[in-house]
């Protein structure tokens, strides 16, 4: 009886502990994790070694959530829903899974109209590799297309040279990245950050045809 | 239409200077103009304190702005579902033979932009055609011919 | 009008303004509504001023004309009603007009011919017909009966009435607790329960005190759908009203409301309702003398269907581009400038001042238990009777298509009704007890949405329809995530393949695949619903998408490549219209002899199909 007393003053008080030092506790595929107020789910499966697929994600810009390969299910009071790791931010007692039928079946559907619609990126066909991807049953209309569009360069750009050179323009199946006028930028000062940060290797096709003369 | 700097100016006085109204400039360079001269999207741009780029960006992604001029007359063709279903598309490619133009296109003589639109909202009209401000209901070939003979 | 300082001085106002009405003055209401006014109803008041004035109607009874808002009966267009003698006239053209100035405005007898008439029966006033005895205008109230364009008008009807009682008597929370009692849900679409979003923004403010924004979405886009253009151009100041009562709920002092491009009488209307609410005092500062400021400034959108989403209008509302971002955090939290802002329908907007004026219980007495009021569709498509309706929650598919729409013309059925547009899905007719609420709805697999209702008969094809909401989206995706920017076209992929014939049942399989790895994977709410269409037809029509798979046949007669085109010659009356519209010139025939299509020419345009005078093209 005392040695439960002492056992449960023991437990309160580790949750007590808890509570105070401000960390957020939840599992990932069943292993528990830690987190800061303010991580993405993304951050925190890094931080443990579990990987999550991304393309669009760069730790020097904010994240928009826009390939959704790292895309989770998250599991709370028996419910579901799946949601893009890189912008989700972290939340005590959930379970997050990363792997389930559901998030496996938007991540592959996702990989194989990347090798459709991106077919000269070497970077997305290793990848789509990785995840058992290898052929496509969509139809290839651009061979020379490397681009996913995920606006990696345009937020580099932005958020760290702060030039704003170039944007994504049009909508939907015809955004593109482009400087103003489809001409060659005038801003910009031939830094090739956008290189450097682009996921599947498409800027090197794309920077004489943006950056300034 | 030639572009001069007054105009644009007029337009950019009734817009404090601030990015939130980049979206109401660029509507009223567009009723304006009729497109977005290159000139009206650089001035709008330094007044507002936004980059060109980004001017850029809005002015592609909406679809009511162009940036290239666009004809006299403007024929929209609704493709809203209860149009689509009594015939808009059929319509439509009617009217690209007709003008010899592609949809969302002008002709070479800047005579008339056709083209395509998500619903008028005059759904118990379908199909409608709207010629500059008029309306055009349960429209067929026929009637659109006889309609663009008047222009 | 001067400025009105109190709250009793604009109950003397209504009264003057009644005192000053007499009953007895005739009133010639024309519905210039989007319908009507595409079939000339313009011409048609035109025509009425002209006629009473040629006429020289007396200095004591001259007759007024009101250009009013949409009557609802589009189909029936353009529509007139004459008061005190209670009579609605259907078709009016303008010739028509000398008629009923001469027998109805000058003798008082009704224009028998202008009557509507239905299965042998005639029809004397609105309230009879069978389309509008169904319905139950509650929001609508006032479309169709007061000019929009004068404050007077809206004022005699009783605008403003629960402001002022809101302003005078009842604490902001109070309000708040009032929408929540009522059980009003999002009329946008969601159906996310409005009390409650305003409870959660409201304690936001409470927690971050400072600047929140009320906006009014009018950027109504689905296909189908007019809805919320009759409520903003008919009745501008319920949804203005709306919005004072919600600025004033939560605290704050700006409003907006985003319109659609494509609705210039909208923008012009409540733009109008907006001037004058300031001259009297009902807008801007200290409202009816109370101490509370709100003003309500109008944006227009640009032309992208994702900004009735309400992150994207947001971003609009910012001048940006209208890209969606994830939510939470929603907007209720942080939305315009990082800020608490209320985002409602604006028809959810119209509900406001009447839950304010009758009460919460009145409310949720309307309606069913967790779908209470009414709603407004917009029926149309293949029905006897199309126009707009409003309808309490609860009522059955089968009545609204049957009863208010007539049913199909020509067939004792219908084949499915599409609800909810581009996000929404098709209730085939076996399903036509489903009740037309908010849960009901998404049980069958489709949505309520903003309240456009398609009605397809045998001539329409699932897969067709299917093909043209992805293209229609496809076209609005704003392609900031590669679920919806691929998905849609990679979809449509394999719609083509079926519509063209080819393709196998395992691709129908991966189709349903890919259409739930779309759901589940997208951004938004416009990537994550646009596979409903696809689902729905699937679940429900799987043996046409098989039949155009197996058989290469397109029941419906609608996929190009698996038709053909012929002329009856037993129908055919030789008039050679036809002729002179087929682009291919591959119709021959004498002078009123029976004319043929040259199969092997024919590239299955239809125009033939559209001109024909006497249906004797045929399709199979």
């Amino acid at each position: 009886m005392s040695a439960k007393k002492t056992q449960k003053a023991k437990e309160s008080k580790k949750a007590k502990k808890e509570k105070d030092d401000g960390l957020i506790r939840f599992k990932i595929n069943g292993q528990a994790v830690e987190a800061r107020a303010g991580w993405t789910i993304l951050e925190t499966a890094r931080q443990n070694g579990i990987n999550i697929p991304t393309l669009c994600f760069h730790p020097a810009v904010e994240p928009i959530g826009s390939c959704r390969l790292c895309v989770v299910e998250v599991r709370q009071n028996g419910y579901s829903r799946v949601a893009a790791s890189c912008i989700t931010p972290v939340q005590g007692g959930v379970e997050v899974l990363t792997d389930t039928e559901e998030v496996l079946n938007v991540r592959r559907w996702v990989l194989e109209m990347l090798l459709a619609n991106c077919p000269a990126s070497h970077q997305i066909r290793e990848l789509a590799k990785e995840h058992g991807v290898t052929s496509t049953r969509f139809k290839v209309e651009h061979p020379e297309d490397a681009c996913p569009r995920c606006g990696l360069c345009v937020r580099a750009c932005d958020e760290v040279v702060g030039v704003r050179a170039i944007s994504l323009g049009n909508r939907g199946v015809f955004k593109e990245v482009t400087a103003p006028y489809n001409q060659r930028s005038m801003e910009c000062i031939r830094c090739g950050t956008c290189l450097y940060v682009c996921p599947a290797g498409a800027m090197e096709q794309l920077f004489p045809l943006v950056s300034a003369p | 239409m030639s572009v001069s700097f007054g105009e644009i100016e007029a337009i950019l006085e009734r817009f404090p200077p601030h990015p939130e109204h980049l979206v109401s400039a660029l509507q009223d360079v567009q009723a304006k103009f009729s497109y977005i001269p290159p000139a009206a999207m650089r001035a709008v741009c330094d007044h507002l304190g936004v980059p060109i780029s980004r001017g850029w960006a809005v002015a592609t992604f909406y679809k009511s702005f162009s940036l290239e001029p666009r004809g006299m007359h403007e024929i929209k063709v609704c493709l809203g579902t209860a149009c689509h279903l009594k015939g808009g598309a059929r319509l439509t490619e009617g009217l690209e033979r007709e003008l010899g133009v592609e949809r969302d296109h002008t002709t070479r003589d800047l005579q008339f932009t056709l083209e395509t639109v998500r619903c008028l909202g005059t759904c118990a009209m379908a199909p409608v055609v709207m010629i500059d401000n008029d309306y055009l209901g349960e429209a067929n070939i026929r009637s659109l011919k006889r309609e663009l003979k008047k222009l | 009008m001067e400025r009105i300082s109190n709250v009793a001085k604009l109950e003397a106002l209504r009264e003057s303004l009644h005192a000053a009405h007499d009953p007895e003055r005739p009133v010639v209401r024309v519905c210039l509504g989007p319908g009507c006014l595409a079939l000339g109803a313009n011409k048609v008041s035109r025509a009425f001023q002209a006629a009473i004035k040629a006429k020289g109607m007396g200095a004591s009874v001259q007759p007024l004309i009101k250009e009013t808002g949409c009557h609802g009966f589009c189909s029936q267009g353009t529509l007139v009603n004459v008061d005190p003698f209670n009579l609605f006239y259907v078709k009016v053209k303008p010739d028509d007009v000398e008629e009923i100035v001469e027998t109805t405005l000058a003798n008082g007898q009704a224009v028998e011919r202008l009557l509507y008439s239905d299965n042998g029966n005639r029809y004397r006033s609105a309230s009879e017909v069978p389309f509008y005895k169904m319905q139950q205008k509650v929001v609508l109230k006032n479309v169709g009966v007061i000019d929009p364009l004068k404050i007077e008008d809206a004022l005699m009807a009783g605008a403003y009435r629960s402001l002022a009682k809101v302003l005078t008597g009842m604490t902001p929370d109070k309000v708040i607790a009032t929408v929540e009692a009522s059980g009003l849900r999002g009329r946008g679409g969601g159906g996310f329960p409005t009390g409650r979003k305003w409870r959660i923004a409201a304690e936001n403010i409470r927690k971050n005190p400072g600047a929140v924004y009320v906006v009014g979405n009018g950027d109504e886009g689905d296909p189908g759908a007019f809805m919320d253009r009759t409520l903003m151009e008919g009745d501008p100041h319920a949804v203005l009203e709306g919005m004072i009562i919600g600025g004033y709920a939560l605290g704050a002092h700006q409003g907006y409301i985003y319109v659609r491009m494509e609705y210039p009488l909208a923008i012009k209307n409540l733009g109008v309702a907006i001037e004058q609410a300031r001259a009297l005092g009902l807008l801007g500062e200290n409202i009816l003398g109370t101490g509370f400021n709100f003003d309500i400034r109008i944006n227009r959108g640009a032309g992208a269907f994702v900004c009735g989403e309400e992150t994207a209008l947001i971003a609009s509302l910012e001048g940006q581009v209208g890209e969606p971002i994830p939510r939470p955090p929603y907007p209720a939290e942080k939305g315009l400038w990082d800020r608490p802002t209320i985002i409602n329908n604006v028809e959810t907007w119209a509900n406001v001042p009447l839950i304010m004026e009758k009460g919460a219980d009145w409310y949720a007495g309307l309606g069913v238990p967790t779908s209470t009021g009414t709603k407004i569709f917009s029926l149309v498509g293949k029905l006897k009777n199309t126009g707009m309706i409003e309808v309490p929650m609860g009522i059955s598919l089968g009545r609204i298509v049957e009863e208010i729409g007539g049913g199909v013309p020509g067939q004792d059925w219908f084949k499915a009704v599409q609800t909810g547009g581009p996000s929404g899905g098709c209730v085939p007719y076996e399903l036509k007890d489903t009740p037309v609420d908010y849960d009901s709805l998404s049980q069958v697999g489709s949505i309520m949405g903003s309240g456009g209702m398609i009605v397809m008969d045998k001539r329409d094809c699932v897969v067709d329809v299917a093909r043209y909401f992805l293209h229609f989206l496809e076209e609005e995706s704003c392609g900031k995530c590669l679920p919806c920017r691929l998905g849609l076209k990679s979809m449509q992929e394999y719609l083509d393949k079926f519509a063209k014939g080819q393709g196998s049942p395992q691709d129908i399989d991966d189709l349903h695949s890919l259409a739930r790895a779309i759901m589940k994977g997208s951004l938004c709410a416009l990537g994550g619903t646009a596979p409903n269409p696809i689902l729905t037809t699937v679940k429900y029509f799987k043996d046409e998408y098989l039949a155009h798979v197996v058989e290469k046949k397109c029941p419906a007669g609608v996929c190009r490549d698996l038709i053909t085109y012929s002329i009856d010659p037993e129908a055919c009356n030789g008039c050679g219209l036809c002729v002179r519209n087929c682009p291919q010139d591959c119709i021959s025939g004498e002078k009123k002899k029976a004319h043929s299509i040259d199969v092997s020419a024919c590239i299955r345009c239809g125009q033939c199909m559209d001109v024909c005078p006497v249906d004797a093209v045929l399709v199979a």
